[in-house]
């Protein structure tokens, strides 16, 4: 129902931020900043192993008992987190997965353009399209 | 009025023309309406209109018929052509044109008059096109100024009337085309397409130029207003009956007159250009324009323009980053993040529409999409119908325009000049930003990731090394104890054979060190040191305590004699009795038997006489030392019940005493004299003995010395020493005898011989205490050298 999923930067201030219902946005802006701590356990978790692709998705953080958060790391340190509420119940891991993926993509189209500067909040229609679209998908 | 001949052209045309004109099919036209708006078309002056009119008789008629209009249209067509206009030109003239009427007849082949048209007829037939359409339907009023309001009618007229959606946005753009269509012309700009329409341009250019300087500030405001002025005298072209039947309303209301034939040709290019006519369709000319642009940054047309260069050359158009960064991801089809010919032009083609003050679509406008390599030839064949239709221009037209508008229209003939504000995007950038180099957001690449630069670690070899070589180095230096060890005893008897006087002391030293450097560890520096300082020792004074036994003569293989001999002669002290000593001692087995009466003599002669009897005493004393040595290390032996180790030393000793004649001489003789006297003052020995060989006498005696005192305690001293006395006094006593007789002879050469034995034992004691020493001081040796291969493993970690 309720899916928040911001970008960060390696300084973890946020890139992106859209949430469904936009009332909660505030607290999944909480969400996702406290998640940001489990995000770095496990990235330094990884020690100095390659990042490939399936290491890039850190799978469920943790779950409260409101909602489920997910996180993505880019190889650039760019922190994507999803929050998505345990009622969903319909959200396999795969689908999770394939959102990451779509957000990634969106995420280097962004940065293609060359007047995008890296730490902008991110303005892009295109980028919003998307995700308003994958959003609506998973509600 | 006479008959008209008309050729078949000029039949059709003035048919079309007049049921252009006759819009009630009353087969009769009123002198005002459409024809009044085709006669102005003609562009003739009034006075020469009405001068046809009534030359045809309208004015009579106060109507057109059908003959007249016929006639009216000739006198145009003979006005046109600037012939004056009498009546009996009309049959007279021959390959008259064809009236003129703005849009000619004769130019309509030009796809280019086509498009005028079908930009006129657009709003009825075609969405795309918009401005001329409705500026058409707003100009049908006839009135030159226009405004948005009627643009909106007629745009509205336009979707009742064109079943196709027409993206309100294409009216800026094409005034927007036209405007820059006309200003070529007039800026007598670059061979287009439009040579055809040359021609034909020049009316416009003519009728421009007024209308569109006082279009000008309208178009300040409105786009139209100048297209519905070209799209006027368009309009003023009779319509072809398609195209009545396309756009009744439109045409109603419009004034324009098409010609059927440019309406025909129209609607045809039309029909083929409605499927790529598009607001954003880029027009020739600014399709042109582009390329240029791009070469200036990419010569190879097939190539990409990196992000870089282009968000530079973009963000000279000083639009905003957010508007920028929109427009590319429009035009970045790929996302590649570089720009190919065609996405250049369409960003290039939005950035002029954004500056124009169109907003930026959601979506890239199918025109502006990159074509497909392999669809480069219809998309080619498309862009130039399209651009037949002109309608290339950025959709959504605002009521406002920016002010930048005209300004851009004017700099629209002036392509290549820099000082047009959009298109050569001023120099100053507005954002100076520097690009966006991705360095940290690079995703494959990034330092973070796994791409550990590995970082050396050495273990330190060189250190080990260093370890090594000092542990090599200190090896060397404990080889160098070693060396210096057995360097020893070369360099002793070196150090002999450099100094008699200092040799025994330095053999005496080094033995020293030996024995010493059983305490000392095997450093090298002490050994070092230990060796110095037996050096020093050795270079100091000769006459030290203690001197060790002489260390193994450097000639063995000198007999006891030889030895002793060359000893003698180099262990003396300098002066004379080196060389008497030398002289003395191949001749010391015969001698003792003289020496011993010779001995006294020798005695006295020292005694009395000074340095000559040295050497002649010399000589003697030795047989008598020996004598005296042997004498007394007979007694001492036979008193003490000689061991093997006293015989031994007894032969050592004498042999020492033999190798070293002279000290061991005057050791000897302190021995004789001083038996009991263990003293380990061999200087103060040697001075008793007449001043002998001081220092090198001390080794040699020391051992004897201590054997003597071994023997001593075996033996009382006094015995000893009575009996050395004794023999010393008794072989002192001999000696002078002998030469006094010959049976005295006799018991001197007993006494020499016996002086001879004794002085064999001491030799011989000297000698085994001297091989002693060897041994210890090889054992010595061996036990540094297994302490060096202890310590070099040691070394090595």
């Amino acid at each position: 129902m309720e899916t928040g999923i911001i970008c960060h930067r390696p300084q973890n201030y946020p890139l992106y931020i859209r949430s469904v219902p936009t009332e909660n946005e505030l607290k999944f802006h909480y969400t996702v900043h406290t998640s940001l701590d489990v995000v770095d356990e496990k990235i330094s978790a990884m020690g100095k192993a390659m990042v490939d692709q399936r290491e890039l998705y850190l799978g469920l953080l943790y779950p409260t008992e409101d909602y489920k958060v997910y996180g993505y790391v880019t190889n650039s340190k760019v922190k994507f987190v999803m929050v998505v509420d345990s009622s969903n119940t319909a959200l396999r891991d795969n689908e999770i997965r394939s959102m990451f993926r779509k957000l990634h993509n969106s995420y280097t189209d962004i940065m293609c353009n060359p007047f995008y500067n890296p730490g902008d909040r991110i303005h892009s229609r295109a980028f919003d399209n998307m995700v308003n679209s994958m959003m609506m998908q998973v509600c | 009025m006479e008959g008209l001949t008309l050729s078949e052209a000029e039949q059709r045309y003035y048919c079309d023309l007049f049921s252009y004109c006759d819009t009630e099919s009353t087969k009769k036209v009123a002198s005002n309406g459409r024809v009044l708006e085709l006669f102005r078309a003609a562009q003739l002056p009034n006075d020469v209109v009405m001068q046809i009119m009534e030359l045809c008789g309208a004015t009579r008629l106060g109507y057109f018929g059908r003959s007249q209009f016929y006639i009216a249209l000739k006198l145009v067509a003979v006005a046109q052509s600037g012939l004056p206009l009498r009546v009996e030109s009309l049959n007279t003239v021959k390959d008259l044109p064809l009236p003129r009427f703005v849009v000619s007849k004769n130019e309509q082949e030009s796809r280019h008059t086509a498009l005028y048209s079908s930009d006129a007829d657009n709003p009825a037939s075609y969405s795309g096109v918009i401005p001329p359409p409705p500026g058409r339907v707003q100009v049908k009023k006839g009135s030159v100024s226009h405004d948005a309001v009627q643009q909106r009618t007629s745009s509205d007229q336009q979707e009742s009337t064109s079943p196709v959606v027409s993206p309100q946005q294409s009216p800026p753009t094409s005034p927007h085309s036209w405007r820059k269509h006309n200003r070529h012309p007039s800026g007598g700009n670059n061979e287009r397409p439009l040579a055809g329409p040359g021609p034909f341009w020049a009316p416009f250019s003519e009728a421009q130029p007024g209308s569109s300087t006082s279009s000008d500030p309208i178009w300040s405001g409105h786009s139209p207003p100048p297209h519905q002025e070209n799209w006027v005298s368009f309009a003023d072209t009779p319509p072809t009956s398609a195209l009545l039947a396309m756009h009744p309303a439109s045409v109603q209301d419009q004034t324009t007159v098409r010609t059927v034939a440019s309406a025909t040709t129209t609607n045809e290019i039309r029909r083929q250009s409605s499927s790529y006519d598009d607001p954003w369709k880029i027009t020739d000319e600014q399709r042109q324009y582009y390329v240029n642009q791009f070469k200036t940054i990419q010569p190879d047309l097939n190539g990409f323009i990196p992000g870089s260069a282009a968000k530079e050359f973009f963000t000279k158009s000083k639009l905003p980053i957010l508007e920028l960064s929109h427009i590319w991801e429009l035009s970045d089809f790929d996302k590649d993040g570089a720009l190919t010919l065609d996405e250049f032009c369409a960003a290039f083609h939005l950035v002029v529409a954004r500056k124009n003050g169109y907003d930026l679509p959601e979506k890239l406008p199918e025109s502006l999409m990159p074509k497909l390599i392999d669809l480069e030839d219809s998309t080619e064949v498309g862009e130039q119908t399209g651009e037949v239709g002109y309608s290339g221009s950025p959709a959504e037209a605002p009521p406002s325009k920016s002010p930048s508008m005209p300004s851009l229209n004017q700099t629209w003939p002036e392509l290549n000049q820099s000082s047009e504000q959009w298109e050569t995007f001023s120099e100053r950038s507005s954002s100076s930003q520097t690009l966006t180099q991705f360095d940290s957001n690079i995703a494959p690449a990034d330092p973070d990731t796994a791409i550990v630069h590995p970082v050396p670690i050495r273990m330190t070899p060189s250190k080990i090394h260093m370890q090594e070589m000092e542990l090599k180095r200190t090896g060397s230096d404990h080889t160098n104890p070693t060396s210096p060890l057995l360097v020893k005893p070369p360099d002793l008897p070196e150090e002999n054979k450099m100094s008699s006087s200092v040799k025994y002391t330095s053999g005496n030293t080094v033995t020293d060190g030996y024995s010493s450097s059983d305490s000392y560890t095997s450093d090298p520096e002490q050994i070092g040191s230990a060796v110095t300082r037996q050096r020093s020792h050795s270079g100091t004074s000769p006459d030290n305590t203690a001197p060790p036994p002489p260390p193994p003569r450097p000639h063995p293989s000198h007999s006891r004699s030889s030895s002793l001999d060359m000893n003698r002669s180099f262990s003396v002290t300098p002066g004379q009795q080196q060389a008497g000593v030398v002289a003395y001692p191949p001749a010391v087995p015969p001698r003792p038997q003289p020496s011993q009466g010779a001995g006294p003599h020798v005695h006295r002669p020292v005694d009395a006489d000074g340095l000559i009897s040295h050497t002649s005493t010399s000589p003697q004393q030795i047989p008598e030392q020996p004598n005296f040595a042997d004498f007394s290390q007979f007694e001492a032996f036979a008193a003490s019940g000689v061991n093997k180790e006293e015989d031994d030393e007894i032969e050592t000793h004498s042999e020492a005493l033999q190798v070293e004649k002279p000290s061991d001489s005057a050791s000897s003789l302190r021995v004789a004299k001083a038996d009991g006297r263990v003293e380990e003052k061999v200087p103060a020995n040697v001075p008793t003995s007449a001043g002998k060989g001081t220092t090198p006498l001390a080794p040699p005696p020391k051992p004897i010395r201590r054997r003597l005192k071994s023997e001593d305690e075996l033996r009382p001293e006094a015995e000893e020493h009575t009996q050395k006395t004794g023999v010393i006094a008794a072989v002192l006593a001999s000696q002078p005898s002998i030469p006094r007789s010959i049976g005295k002879d006799k018991k001197a050469i007993q006494a020499s011989i016996r002086r001879n034995k004794e002085t064999n034992t001491v030799l011989a004691r000297l000698n085994s205490e001297l091989q002693q020493q060897l041994k210890d001081v090889l054992e010595e040796r061996i036990s540094l050298e297994v302490q060096l291969e202890q310590l070099r493993p040691f070394s090595h970690l």
